[in-house]
Protein backbone atom coordinates (compact mmCIF):
# COMPACT_ATOMS: atom_id res chain seq x y z
CA UNK A 1 0.00 0.00 0.00
CA UNK A 2 1.10 3.53 -0.85
CA UNK A 3 0.89 4.59 2.77
CA UNK A 4 3.87 2.47 3.83
CA UNK A 5 6.16 4.34 1.42
CA UNK A 6 5.85 7.62 3.27
CA UNK A 7 9.16 9.17 4.25
CA UNK A 8 9.26 9.35 8.05
CA UNK A 9 12.43 11.46 8.18
CA UNK A 10 10.78 14.46 6.54
CA UNK A 11 7.88 16.35 8.16
CA UNK A 12 5.11 17.52 8.06
CA UNK A 13 3.17 14.89 6.16
CA UNK A 14 0.07 15.63 4.10
CA UNK A 15 -2.87 13.55 2.92
CA UNK A 16 -4.76 14.58 -0.20
CA UNK A 17 -8.00 13.15 -1.56
CA UNK A 18 -8.24 13.17 -5.32
CA UNK A 19 -11.82 14.19 -6.16
CA UNK A 20 -10.99 15.53 -9.59
CA UNK A 21 -12.75 12.80 -11.55
CA UNK A 22 -13.36 13.98 -15.09
CA UNK A 23 -12.75 11.03 -17.36
CA UNK A 24 -15.62 10.56 -19.80
CA UNK A 25 -17.51 7.55 -18.42
CA UNK A 26 -16.43 8.02 -14.78
CA UNK A 27 -18.93 9.50 -12.34
CA UNK A 28 -18.64 7.65 -9.03
CA UNK A 29 -16.84 10.11 -6.75
CA UNK A 30 -19.58 12.71 -6.70
CA UNK A 31 -22.17 10.10 -5.81
CA UNK A 32 -19.97 8.73 -3.02
CA UNK A 33 -19.35 12.17 -1.55
CA UNK A 34 -22.97 13.24 -1.82
CA UNK A 35 -24.58 10.07 -0.55
CA UNK A 36 -21.93 8.82 1.87
CA UNK A 37 -19.89 11.84 2.99
CA UNK A 38 -19.03 10.66 6.48
CA UNK A 39 -17.61 7.30 5.42
CA UNK A 40 -15.36 9.14 2.97
CA UNK A 41 -14.30 11.76 5.54
CA UNK A 42 -13.70 9.06 8.15
CA UNK A 43 -11.46 7.19 5.71
CA UNK A 44 -9.55 10.38 5.02
CA UNK A 45 -9.17 11.02 8.76
CA UNK A 46 -7.97 7.45 9.39
CA UNK A 47 -5.39 7.74 6.62
CA UNK A 48 -4.19 11.04 8.07
CA UNK A 49 -3.84 9.50 11.53
CA UNK A 50 -1.99 6.49 10.09
CA UNK A 51 0.71 8.65 8.51
CA UNK A 52 0.69 11.40 11.14
CA UNK A 53 -0.68 14.14 8.92
CA UNK A 54 -2.38 16.99 10.74
CA UNK A 55 -3.75 18.64 7.61
CA UNK A 56 -5.62 16.89 4.80
CA UNK A 57 -6.93 18.46 1.61
CA UNK A 58 -9.77 17.33 -0.62
CA UNK A 59 -9.03 18.49 -4.15
CA UNK A 60 -12.34 18.61 -6.00
CA UNK A 61 -12.78 19.49 -9.63
CA UNK A 62 -14.11 23.05 -9.88
CA UNK A 63 -17.38 21.84 -11.32
CA UNK A 64 -18.11 20.12 -7.98
CA UNK A 65 -18.82 23.52 -6.42
CA UNK A 66 -21.99 22.30 -4.74
CA UNK A 67 -20.29 19.12 -3.50
CA UNK A 68 -17.50 21.17 -1.90
CA UNK A 69 -20.05 23.34 -0.08
CA UNK A 70 -21.82 20.18 1.08
CA UNK A 71 -18.55 18.63 2.35
CA UNK A 72 -17.67 21.88 4.13
CA UNK A 73 -20.94 21.53 6.06
CA UNK A 74 -20.18 17.92 6.94
CA UNK A 75 -16.63 18.78 8.03
CA UNK A 76 -18.05 21.50 10.31
CA UNK A 77 -20.47 18.95 11.79
CA UNK A 78 -17.57 16.60 12.50
CA UNK A 79 -15.59 19.41 14.13
CA UNK A 80 -18.56 20.24 16.31
CA UNK A 81 -18.95 16.61 17.31
CA UNK A 82 -15.27 16.37 18.24
CA UNK A 83 -14.23 14.03 15.41
CA UNK A 84 -12.00 16.64 13.78
CA UNK A 85 -9.95 19.40 15.38
CA UNK A 86 -7.50 19.49 18.28
CA UNK A 87 -6.58 16.67 20.67
CA UNK A 88 -8.86 14.13 19.10
CA UNK A 89 -10.20 11.41 21.38
CA UNK A 90 -7.96 12.65 24.18
CA UNK A 91 -4.82 11.96 22.17
CA UNK A 92 -2.03 14.31 21.26
CA UNK A 93 -3.27 14.39 17.70
CA UNK A 94 -5.04 17.14 15.76
CA UNK A 95 -6.48 17.08 12.27
CA UNK A 96 -7.95 19.67 9.96
CA UNK A 97 -9.59 18.82 6.63
CA UNK A 98 -9.95 21.50 3.95
CA UNK A 99 -11.67 21.43 0.56
CA UNK A 100 -9.91 22.98 -2.43
CA UNK A 101 -11.63 23.54 -5.77
CA UNK A 102 -9.85 23.02 -9.07
CA UNK A 103 -11.10 24.89 -12.10
CA UNK A 104 -11.70 22.57 -15.00
CA UNK A 105 -8.63 20.59 -16.02
CA UNK A 106 -8.76 16.79 -16.47
CA UNK A 107 -5.00 16.59 -16.08
CA UNK A 108 -5.29 17.57 -12.41
CA UNK A 109 -6.54 14.03 -11.77
CA UNK A 110 -2.91 12.99 -12.37
CA UNK A 111 -1.50 13.09 -8.86
CA UNK A 112 1.54 15.26 -9.39
CA UNK A 113 -0.41 17.71 -11.58
CA UNK A 114 -2.98 17.85 -8.80
CA UNK A 115 -0.25 18.77 -6.31
CA UNK A 116 1.06 21.50 -8.60
CA UNK A 117 -2.47 22.86 -8.88
CA UNK A 118 -2.96 22.73 -5.12
CA UNK A 119 0.26 24.72 -4.77
CA UNK A 120 -1.32 27.46 -6.90
CA UNK A 121 0.34 26.66 -10.20
CA UNK A 122 -0.78 25.40 -13.57
CA UNK A 123 -1.71 21.75 -13.24
CA UNK A 124 1.11 20.09 -15.15
CA UNK A 125 2.56 16.72 -14.13
CA UNK A 126 5.97 16.56 -12.48
CA UNK A 127 8.79 14.41 -13.68
CA UNK A 128 8.91 11.31 -11.46
CA UNK A 129 10.68 10.03 -9.42
CA UNK A 130 10.54 11.42 -6.79
CA UNK A 131 7.04 10.21 -6.01
CA UNK A 132 4.60 11.97 -3.66
CA UNK A 133 5.25 9.75 -0.59
CA UNK A 134 8.75 11.24 -0.49
CA UNK A 135 8.22 14.56 -2.35
CA UNK A 136 4.60 15.65 -2.52
CA UNK A 137 2.67 18.75 -1.54
CA UNK A 138 5.07 21.66 -0.84
CA UNK A 139 7.86 19.12 -1.32
CA UNK A 140 6.72 17.18 1.76
CA UNK A 141 5.81 13.47 2.00
CA UNK A 142 2.22 13.13 0.81
CA UNK A 143 -0.33 10.36 0.42
CA UNK A 144 -2.81 10.82 -2.41
CA UNK A 145 -5.67 8.40 -3.02
CA UNK A 146 -8.97 8.80 -4.70
CA UNK A 147 -12.34 9.14 -3.05
CA UNK A 148 -13.35 5.52 -3.54
CA UNK A 149 -10.16 4.22 -1.88
CA UNK A 150 -10.54 6.40 1.23
CA UNK A 151 -14.21 5.45 1.47
CA UNK A 152 -13.29 1.75 1.57
CA UNK A 153 -10.96 2.20 4.55
CA UNK A 154 -13.42 2.39 7.49
CA UNK A 155 -15.25 -0.81 6.50
CA UNK A 156 -12.01 -2.72 5.95
CA UNK A 157 -10.66 -1.63 9.33
CA UNK A 158 -13.91 -2.47 11.09
CA UNK A 159 -14.43 -5.88 9.46
CA UNK A 160 -10.87 -6.92 8.71
CA UNK A 161 -8.95 -7.52 5.53
CA UNK A 162 -10.14 -11.14 5.35
CA UNK A 163 -13.73 -9.97 5.20
CA UNK A 164 -12.86 -7.66 2.29
CA UNK A 165 -10.88 -10.37 0.52
CA UNK A 166 -13.81 -12.78 0.86
CA UNK A 167 -15.41 -10.74 -1.94
CA UNK A 168 -14.18 -10.43 -5.48
CA UNK A 169 -11.63 -12.71 -7.13
CA UNK A 170 -8.20 -14.00 -6.28
CA UNK A 171 -6.64 -11.41 -8.59
CA UNK A 172 -8.79 -8.46 -7.55
CA UNK A 173 -10.07 -8.54 -3.99
CA UNK A 174 -13.21 -6.83 -2.81
CA UNK A 175 -15.84 -4.73 -4.47
CA UNK A 176 -15.73 -1.98 -7.04
CA UNK A 177 -18.11 0.74 -8.08
CA UNK A 178 -18.80 0.13 -11.76
CA UNK A 179 -19.93 3.26 -13.59
CA UNK A 180 -22.15 2.11 -16.43
CA UNK A 181 -22.97 4.51 -19.26
CA UNK A 182 -23.75 4.66 -22.95
CA UNK A 183 -26.59 2.89 -24.69
CA UNK A 184 -27.93 0.94 -21.69
CA UNK A 185 -31.43 1.39 -20.34
CA UNK A 186 -30.35 2.10 -16.75
CA UNK A 187 -26.98 3.84 -16.62
CA UNK A 188 -25.57 4.52 -13.18
CA UNK A 189 -23.16 3.38 -10.47
CA UNK A 190 -23.32 -0.24 -9.36
CA UNK A 191 -21.19 -1.48 -6.47
CA UNK A 192 -20.47 -5.13 -7.23
CA UNK A 193 -17.80 -7.70 -6.42
CA UNK A 194 -14.85 -7.92 -8.78
CA UNK A 195 -15.51 -10.83 -11.09
CA UNK A 196 -19.03 -9.78 -12.03
CA UNK A 197 -19.35 -10.35 -15.79
CA UNK A 198 -20.00 -7.67 -18.39
CA UNK A 199 -23.25 -9.47 -19.19
CA UNK A 200 -24.45 -9.30 -15.58
CA UNK A 201 -23.57 -5.61 -15.34
CA UNK A 202 -25.19 -4.65 -18.64
CA UNK A 203 -28.27 -6.89 -18.60
CA UNK A 204 -29.07 -7.68 -14.96
CA UNK A 205 -28.16 -4.30 -13.50
CA UNK A 206 -28.22 -1.97 -16.49
CA UNK A 207 -31.53 -3.28 -17.85
CA UNK A 208 -30.05 -4.23 -21.23
CA UNK A 209 -29.60 -2.11 -24.33
CA UNK A 210 -32.01 0.56 -25.50
CA UNK A 211 -34.52 -0.80 -28.05
CA UNK A 212 -33.17 -4.28 -27.38
CA UNK A 213 -30.28 -3.78 -29.81
CA UNK A 214 -27.06 -5.84 -29.69
CA UNK A 215 -23.87 -4.64 -28.01
CA UNK A 216 -21.24 -3.83 -30.61
CA UNK A 217 -18.35 -2.72 -28.42
CA UNK A 218 -17.34 -1.89 -24.87
CA UNK A 219 -14.89 0.58 -23.42
CA UNK A 220 -14.14 -0.76 -19.94
CA UNK A 221 -12.14 2.16 -18.54
CA UNK A 222 -13.82 5.27 -19.91
CA UNK A 223 -12.40 7.29 -22.77
CA UNK A 224 -8.92 5.94 -21.94
CA UNK A 225 -9.93 2.43 -22.98
CA UNK A 226 -9.12 0.06 -25.73
CA UNK A 227 -12.32 -0.58 -27.62
CA UNK A 228 -13.35 -4.22 -27.18
CA UNK A 229 -15.14 -6.09 -29.97
CA UNK A 230 -18.05 -7.76 -28.22
CA UNK A 231 -19.15 -11.35 -28.64
CA UNK A 232 -20.64 -13.88 -26.20
CA UNK A 233 -17.23 -14.74 -24.79
CA UNK A 234 -16.51 -11.10 -23.99
CA UNK A 235 -19.93 -10.61 -22.38
CA UNK A 236 -19.24 -13.59 -20.11
CA UNK A 237 -15.80 -12.30 -19.09
CA UNK A 238 -15.48 -11.68 -15.34
CA UNK A 239 -14.45 -8.11 -14.63
CA UNK A 240 -11.24 -8.29 -12.65
CA UNK A 241 -7.93 -6.73 -13.63
CA UNK A 242 -6.21 -9.92 -14.80
CA UNK A 243 -9.09 -11.39 -16.78
CA UNK A 244 -10.00 -8.21 -18.62
CA UNK A 245 -6.38 -8.05 -19.78
CA UNK A 246 -6.87 -11.40 -21.54
CA UNK A 247 -9.45 -9.84 -23.88
CA UNK A 248 -7.10 -7.04 -24.93
CA UNK A 249 -8.22 -4.29 -22.57
CA UNK A 250 -7.79 -2.87 -19.09
CA UNK A 251 -10.44 -2.53 -16.41
CA UNK A 252 -8.84 0.66 -15.04
CA UNK A 253 -11.46 2.79 -13.33
CA UNK A 254 -14.21 0.28 -14.24
CA UNK A 255 -16.08 2.96 -16.18
CA UNK A 256 -17.94 0.83 -18.66
CA UNK A 257 -19.18 2.66 -21.76
CA UNK A 258 -21.49 0.48 -23.85
CA UNK A 259 -21.76 1.02 -27.62
CA UNK A 260 -24.58 -0.62 -29.61
CA UNK A 261 -24.72 -1.50 -33.31
CA UNK A 262 -25.91 2.01 -34.29
CA UNK A 263 -22.60 3.55 -33.18
CA UNK A 264 -19.79 4.13 -35.69
CA UNK A 265 -16.32 3.65 -34.25
CA UNK A 266 -14.78 6.47 -36.33
CA UNK A 267 -17.22 8.78 -34.51
CA UNK A 268 -16.21 7.31 -31.12
CA UNK A 269 -12.54 7.89 -31.91
CA UNK A 270 -13.27 11.46 -33.00
CA UNK A 271 -15.14 12.13 -29.76
CA UNK A 272 -12.41 10.72 -27.53
CA UNK A 273 -9.69 12.65 -29.32
CA UNK A 274 -11.73 15.85 -29.09
CA UNK A 275 -11.59 15.31 -25.33
CA UNK A 276 -7.88 14.52 -25.07
CA UNK A 277 -6.87 17.34 -27.40
CA UNK A 278 -8.76 19.76 -25.15
CA UNK A 279 -7.31 18.31 -21.94
CA UNK A 280 -3.67 17.81 -22.96
CA UNK A 281 -1.75 20.13 -20.61
CA UNK A 282 0.84 21.05 -23.22
CA UNK A 283 3.93 20.23 -21.15
CA UNK A 284 5.33 17.34 -23.19
CA UNK A 285 5.60 17.48 -26.96
CA UNK A 286 4.32 14.01 -27.97
CA UNK A 287 0.98 14.55 -26.24
CA UNK A 288 0.54 18.23 -27.15
CA UNK A 289 1.42 17.85 -30.83
CA UNK A 290 0.18 14.29 -31.20
CA UNK A 291 -3.30 15.12 -30.00
CA UNK A 292 -3.41 18.22 -32.18
CA UNK A 293 -2.69 16.15 -35.28
CA UNK A 294 -4.89 13.25 -34.22
CA UNK A 295 -7.75 15.74 -33.78
CA UNK A 296 -7.23 17.16 -37.27
CA UNK A 297 -7.12 13.67 -38.77
CA UNK A 298 -10.09 12.18 -36.90
CA UNK A 299 -12.19 15.24 -37.73
CA UNK A 300 -11.33 14.97 -41.42
CA UNK A 301 -11.96 11.22 -41.48
CA UNK A 302 -15.26 11.48 -39.63
CA UNK A 303 -16.47 14.31 -41.88
CA UNK A 304 -16.05 12.03 -44.91
CA UNK A 305 -13.20 14.07 -46.45
CA UNK A 306 -10.50 11.65 -45.37
CA UNK A 307 -8.62 9.04 -47.35
CA UNK A 308 -7.18 5.67 -46.49
CA UNK A 309 -3.80 7.38 -46.18
CA UNK A 310 -5.25 9.61 -43.45
CA UNK A 311 -6.30 6.55 -41.47
CA UNK A 312 -2.81 5.07 -41.84
CA UNK A 313 -1.26 8.35 -40.77
CA UNK A 314 -3.59 8.58 -37.76
CA UNK A 315 -2.57 5.10 -36.65
CA UNK A 316 1.07 6.00 -37.18
CA UNK A 317 0.84 9.20 -35.09
CA UNK A 318 -0.88 7.32 -32.25
CA UNK A 319 1.76 4.58 -32.24
CA UNK A 320 4.56 7.15 -32.35
CA UNK A 321 3.17 8.69 -29.17
CA UNK A 322 3.01 5.45 -27.22
CA UNK A 323 5.68 5.10 -24.56
CA UNK A 324 6.92 8.67 -25.07
CA UNK A 325 4.57 10.83 -23.01
CA UNK A 326 5.33 12.35 -19.62
CA UNK A 327 2.17 11.04 -17.99
CA UNK A 328 -0.65 8.62 -18.61
CA UNK A 329 -2.91 11.14 -20.35
CA UNK A 330 -0.92 11.03 -23.56
CA UNK A 331 -0.71 7.27 -23.42
CA UNK A 332 -4.46 6.94 -22.82
CA UNK A 333 -5.31 9.24 -25.71
CA UNK A 334 -3.96 6.70 -28.19
CA UNK A 335 -5.90 3.68 -26.91
CA UNK A 336 -9.22 4.24 -28.68
CA UNK A 337 -7.43 5.35 -31.85
CA UNK A 338 -5.20 2.30 -32.20
CA UNK A 339 -7.74 -0.30 -31.14
CA UNK A 340 -10.55 1.42 -33.04
CA UNK A 341 -8.66 1.34 -36.33
CA UNK A 342 -7.18 -2.12 -35.83
CA UNK A 343 -10.31 -3.85 -34.55
CA UNK A 344 -13.02 -2.02 -36.52
CA UNK A 345 -11.41 -1.44 -39.95
CA UNK A 346 -14.78 -1.64 -41.71
CA UNK A 347 -16.06 1.44 -39.84
CA UNK A 348 -13.16 3.48 -41.20
CA UNK A 349 -13.32 2.00 -44.70
CA UNK A 350 -16.94 3.08 -44.87
CA UNK A 351 -16.24 6.78 -44.36
CA UNK A 352 -13.03 7.38 -46.28
CA UNK A 353 -12.53 7.96 -49.99
CA UNK A 354 -10.62 5.17 -51.71
CA UNK B 1 -11.82 49.16 -4.27
CA UNK B 2 -9.09 46.57 -4.10
CA UNK B 3 -10.04 42.92 -4.05
CA UNK B 4 -8.48 42.57 -0.61
CA UNK B 5 -10.71 45.28 0.87
CA UNK B 6 -13.84 44.14 -0.89
CA UNK B 7 -13.59 40.50 0.19
CA UNK B 8 -11.61 40.95 3.39
CA UNK B 9 -13.43 38.23 5.32
CA UNK B 10 -13.48 35.68 2.50
CA UNK B 11 -9.79 36.16 1.69
CA UNK B 12 -8.85 35.72 5.35
CA UNK B 13 -10.79 32.46 5.47
CA UNK B 14 -9.15 31.22 2.28
CA UNK B 15 -5.62 32.06 3.43
CA UNK B 16 -6.21 30.19 6.70
CA UNK B 17 -6.45 26.92 4.77
CA UNK B 18 -2.81 26.96 3.69
CA UNK B 19 0.54 27.29 5.49
CA UNK B 20 1.46 31.00 5.75
CA UNK B 21 4.60 30.50 3.64
CA UNK B 22 2.53 28.77 0.93
CA UNK B 23 -0.09 31.44 0.37
CA UNK B 24 0.22 31.03 -3.39
CA UNK B 25 -2.10 28.03 -2.93
CA UNK B 26 -4.89 30.55 -2.39
CA UNK B 27 -4.73 31.77 -5.98
CA UNK B 28 -7.48 29.45 -7.27
CA UNK B 29 -10.12 30.21 -4.63
CA UNK B 30 -9.32 33.93 -4.83
CA UNK B 31 -9.73 33.87 -8.62
CA UNK B 32 -13.26 32.54 -8.11
CA UNK B 33 -13.94 35.50 -5.83
CA UNK B 34 -12.44 37.90 -8.35
CA UNK B 35 -14.76 36.83 -11.14
CA UNK B 36 -17.86 36.52 -8.97
CA UNK B 37 -19.43 39.86 -9.91
CA UNK B 38 -18.56 40.34 -13.55
CA UNK B 39 -18.06 36.75 -14.65
CA UNK B 40 -14.44 37.36 -15.56
CA UNK B 41 -11.21 38.49 -13.92
CA UNK B 42 -10.32 42.05 -14.85
CA UNK B 43 -6.85 43.54 -15.05
CA UNK B 44 -7.04 45.36 -11.72
CA UNK B 45 -8.03 42.14 -9.93
CA UNK B 46 -5.10 40.29 -11.52
CA UNK B 47 -2.76 42.97 -10.16
CA UNK B 48 -4.36 42.76 -6.71
CA UNK B 49 -3.97 39.00 -6.61
CA UNK B 50 -0.35 39.12 -7.73
CA UNK B 51 0.46 41.62 -5.00
CA UNK B 52 -1.49 39.78 -2.33
CA UNK B 53 0.19 36.42 -3.02
CA UNK B 54 3.68 37.63 -3.98
CA UNK B 55 3.55 36.24 -7.51
CA UNK B 56 3.78 38.00 -10.84
CA UNK B 57 0.82 39.18 -12.87
CA UNK B 58 1.99 36.88 -15.65
CA UNK B 59 1.70 33.92 -13.30
CA UNK B 60 -1.85 34.92 -12.40
CA UNK B 61 -2.71 35.30 -16.09
CA UNK B 62 -1.18 31.92 -16.91
CA UNK B 63 -3.38 30.26 -14.32
CA UNK B 64 -6.48 31.96 -15.72
CA UNK B 65 -5.48 30.75 -19.17
CA UNK B 66 -4.78 27.18 -18.09
CA UNK B 67 -8.06 26.37 -16.35
CA UNK B 68 -11.40 26.27 -18.19
CA UNK B 69 -13.47 27.81 -15.42
CA UNK B 70 -11.58 31.11 -15.22
CA UNK B 71 -12.32 33.77 -17.78
CA UNK B 72 -10.61 36.97 -18.82
CA UNK B 73 -13.38 38.21 -21.10
CA UNK B 74 -16.90 39.27 -20.46
CA UNK B 75 -19.69 36.91 -21.49
CA UNK B 76 -23.34 36.41 -20.56
CA UNK B 77 -24.28 36.60 -16.90
CA UNK B 78 -24.66 32.81 -16.94
CA UNK B 79 -22.49 30.47 -18.92
CA UNK B 80 -24.53 27.44 -19.87
CA UNK B 81 -21.96 24.68 -20.38
CA UNK B 82 -23.30 21.59 -22.09
CA UNK B 83 -21.22 18.41 -21.98
CA UNK B 84 -21.14 16.63 -25.33
CA UNK B 85 -18.33 14.18 -24.71
CA UNK B 86 -18.74 10.54 -25.74
CA UNK B 87 -21.03 9.14 -22.98
CA UNK B 88 -23.28 12.21 -23.01
CA UNK B 89 -23.40 12.15 -26.82
CA UNK B 90 -24.50 8.51 -26.65
CA UNK B 91 -27.49 9.81 -24.71
CA UNK B 92 -28.38 12.57 -27.17
CA UNK B 93 -26.24 15.50 -25.98
CA UNK B 94 -25.31 16.63 -29.52
CA UNK B 95 -28.95 16.77 -30.63
CA UNK B 96 -29.84 18.53 -27.37
CA UNK B 97 -27.15 21.16 -27.95
CA UNK B 98 -28.22 21.69 -31.58
CA UNK B 99 -31.87 22.08 -30.60
CA UNK B 100 -30.93 24.46 -27.83
CA UNK B 101 -28.99 26.60 -30.31
CA UNK B 102 -32.08 26.63 -32.56
CA UNK B 103 -34.39 27.60 -29.73
CA UNK B 104 -32.15 30.37 -28.42
CA UNK B 105 -31.23 31.59 -31.90
CA UNK B 106 -27.49 31.51 -31.12
CA UNK B 107 -24.52 29.34 -31.96
CA UNK B 108 -22.21 27.63 -29.49
CA UNK B 109 -19.95 30.32 -28.06
CA UNK B 110 -22.51 33.10 -28.55
CA UNK B 111 -24.58 35.07 -26.03
CA UNK B 112 -28.32 35.76 -26.08
CA UNK B 113 -29.27 39.32 -27.08
CA UNK B 114 -30.29 40.20 -23.52
CA UNK B 115 -26.81 39.25 -22.27
CA UNK B 116 -28.17 36.61 -19.92
CA UNK B 117 -26.86 33.33 -21.33
CA UNK B 118 -23.68 32.30 -23.15
CA UNK B 119 -23.95 28.81 -24.59
CA UNK B 120 -20.79 26.66 -24.48
CA UNK B 121 -19.88 23.06 -25.29
CA UNK B 122 -17.53 21.63 -22.67
CA UNK B 123 -15.69 18.41 -21.92
CA UNK B 124 -16.69 15.80 -19.37
CA UNK B 125 -18.58 16.98 -16.28
CA UNK B 126 -18.69 13.49 -14.69
CA UNK B 127 -22.45 13.07 -14.97
CA UNK B 128 -22.44 10.59 -17.85
CA UNK B 129 -25.48 8.67 -16.57
CA UNK B 130 -27.65 11.79 -16.40
CA UNK B 131 -27.19 13.27 -19.89
CA UNK B 132 -28.28 15.46 -21.50
CA UNK B 133 -26.85 17.72 -18.83
CA UNK B 134 -25.12 21.04 -18.40
CA UNK B 135 -23.82 23.29 -15.67
CA UNK B 136 -24.50 26.97 -15.23
CA UNK B 137 -21.62 29.14 -14.13
CA UNK B 138 -22.78 32.48 -12.78
CA UNK B 139 -22.63 34.89 -9.86
CA UNK B 140 -23.98 32.21 -7.52
CA UNK B 141 -21.31 29.68 -8.43
CA UNK B 142 -21.66 26.50 -10.44
CA UNK B 143 -24.81 24.39 -10.56
CA UNK B 144 -25.56 21.09 -12.27
CA UNK B 145 -28.72 20.49 -14.31
CA UNK B 146 -29.17 16.83 -15.19
CA UNK B 147 -31.52 14.70 -17.28
CA UNK B 148 -32.46 17.86 -19.13
CA UNK B 149 -34.91 18.44 -21.96
CA UNK B 150 -35.28 21.52 -24.13
CA UNK B 151 -38.51 22.45 -22.32
CA UNK B 152 -36.91 22.18 -18.88
CA UNK B 153 -33.95 24.25 -20.10
CA UNK B 154 -36.14 27.01 -21.52
CA UNK B 155 -38.06 27.08 -18.23
CA UNK B 156 -34.78 27.47 -16.36
CA UNK B 157 -33.81 30.39 -18.59
CA UNK B 158 -37.20 32.02 -17.99
CA UNK B 159 -36.68 31.63 -14.24
CA UNK B 160 -33.25 33.28 -14.52
CA UNK B 161 -34.84 36.12 -16.49
CA UNK B 162 -37.52 36.64 -13.86
CA UNK B 163 -34.91 36.67 -11.08
CA UNK B 164 -32.97 39.23 -13.10
CA UNK B 165 -36.10 41.44 -13.32
CA UNK B 166 -36.53 41.27 -9.56
CA UNK B 167 -32.95 42.29 -8.90
CA UNK B 168 -33.29 45.32 -11.14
Amino acid sequence: MKWSFIDNKNWPHYVVANADESEPGTFKDREIMESNPFQFLEGLALASYAVGATVAYIYLRGEFWQVAAFLDEKIAEMEKAGYLGDNLFGKDYSLKIFTHLGAGAYICGEETALLESLEGKRGQPRVRPPFPPSFGLYGKPTIINNVETFTNVPMILANGADWYKSMGTQDSAGVKIFSLSGRVRKPGNYELPFGTTFRQLIYEHGGGIQEGRPVKAIMAAGASSSIIVVDDKVLDTPMDYATVRTIGADLGSASVIVLDDTVDIDWVVNKTIHFFKHESCGKCTPCREGNYWMKNLTTRIHSGDGSKADVDLLLNVAKQMQGKCLCALGEFSTMAVVTGIERFPQDFKKVVKA
Amino acid sequence: MSLEKKYQKEIKQILAKYPPEQKRSAVMPILYLAQREEGYVNKAAMQDIAKLLDITETEVASIIGFYSLYHDEKAGKYRMQVCNDLPCALRGADEFLNNLCGNLGIKVGETTADGLVTLEAVTCLAACDKAPMFQTQGPDGIKYHENMTIDKTLELIEALKRAEGEVK
